[in-house]
């Protein structure tokens, strides 16, 4: 614990930084998420953008409180979730137009009354899915990447 | 798309990699492979692909950059031989 409050002591400044920056770059990864219908972007990269933020959490202020705001329980279930929404739309999709002649066209989900709103909501349903997955799989990656390393240490540490 | 730009872009690019492969040093490596990355993105962008410059510059400078540190703080930070 004490090492962890030299630590933040140290990085003032960037504490500071990227605690100013951090919902700023989410803000700008859920609008590449919703916007990568129509613009360039989309759920991979608003994912590995919203990851990011994430990550520089736990560069800027270490695995313990990383791991408090980002817990890995919530990781695993939400790597799960964005496939299952991502399969779901698509499996409902499937279901519910089942006696057209049209594959996967989002509009037969009853979402709205509207069919081309009911479409633009069903891209955007899969989008949010892939940026979801992607966002947990990514800082999982890292989490992992840095966990080993600092309980190594501590196995180092323990026998002196 | 404007070809002396590119041109300079791209001789910078694969100055910057073989820079990259020859460098002992591997932290100083892995910036320079940040350094490509986000010049592959401004390239990407220049050539009207701006999807792709933007999945470069998300995933190769930025979250390959922190892969990359977090892989080196478990080995060796100087190459040998």
């Amino acid at each position: 614990m004490s090492e962890e409050k030299r630590i933040y002591e140290r990085d003032v400044i960037t504490a500071t930084i990227s605690r100013l920056m951090i919902p700023f770059i989410q803000l700008f990864a859920l609008y590449v998420i919703i916007h990568g219908a129509s613009g360039p972007g989309g759920g991979f990269q608003g994912g590995v953008i919203f990851a990011s933020s994430f990550v520089l959490y736990l560069v800027v202020f270490g695995l313990a409180a990383a791991g408090k705001r980002f817990p890995e329980g919530a990781n695993t279930a939400l790597m799960s979730t964005g496939v299952y929404l991502y399969a779901g739309v698509g499996l409902l999709c499937i279901l519910i137009s089942l006696g057209v002649a049209e594959y996967l066209n989002y509009g037969f989900i009853p979402l709205t009354h509207m069919f081309e709103e009911n479409r633009a909501l069903g891209m955007d349903l899969v989008e949010i899915g892939i940026g979801i997955t992607v966002m947990a799989v990514i800082t999982e990656i890292f989490f992992n990447l840095v966990w080993k390393k600092e309980e190594e240490e501590k196995e180092k540490e323990e026998p002196r | 798309m404007i070809i002396p730009i590119d041109l300079a872009l791209l001789a910078l690019i694969v100055i910057i990699a073989l820079v990259a492969i020859t460098v002992k040093d591997l932290l100083s490596a892995i910036m320079l492979l940040s350094a490509y990355s986000f010049l592959m993105a401004i390239v990407w962008v220049e050539m009207h692909s701006v999807d792709v410059g933007f999945t470069e510059a998300a995933v190769g400078a930025g979250a390959t950059t922190a892969f990359l540190i977090a892989a080196l703080t478990r080995t060796a930070r100087w190459e040998k031989g």
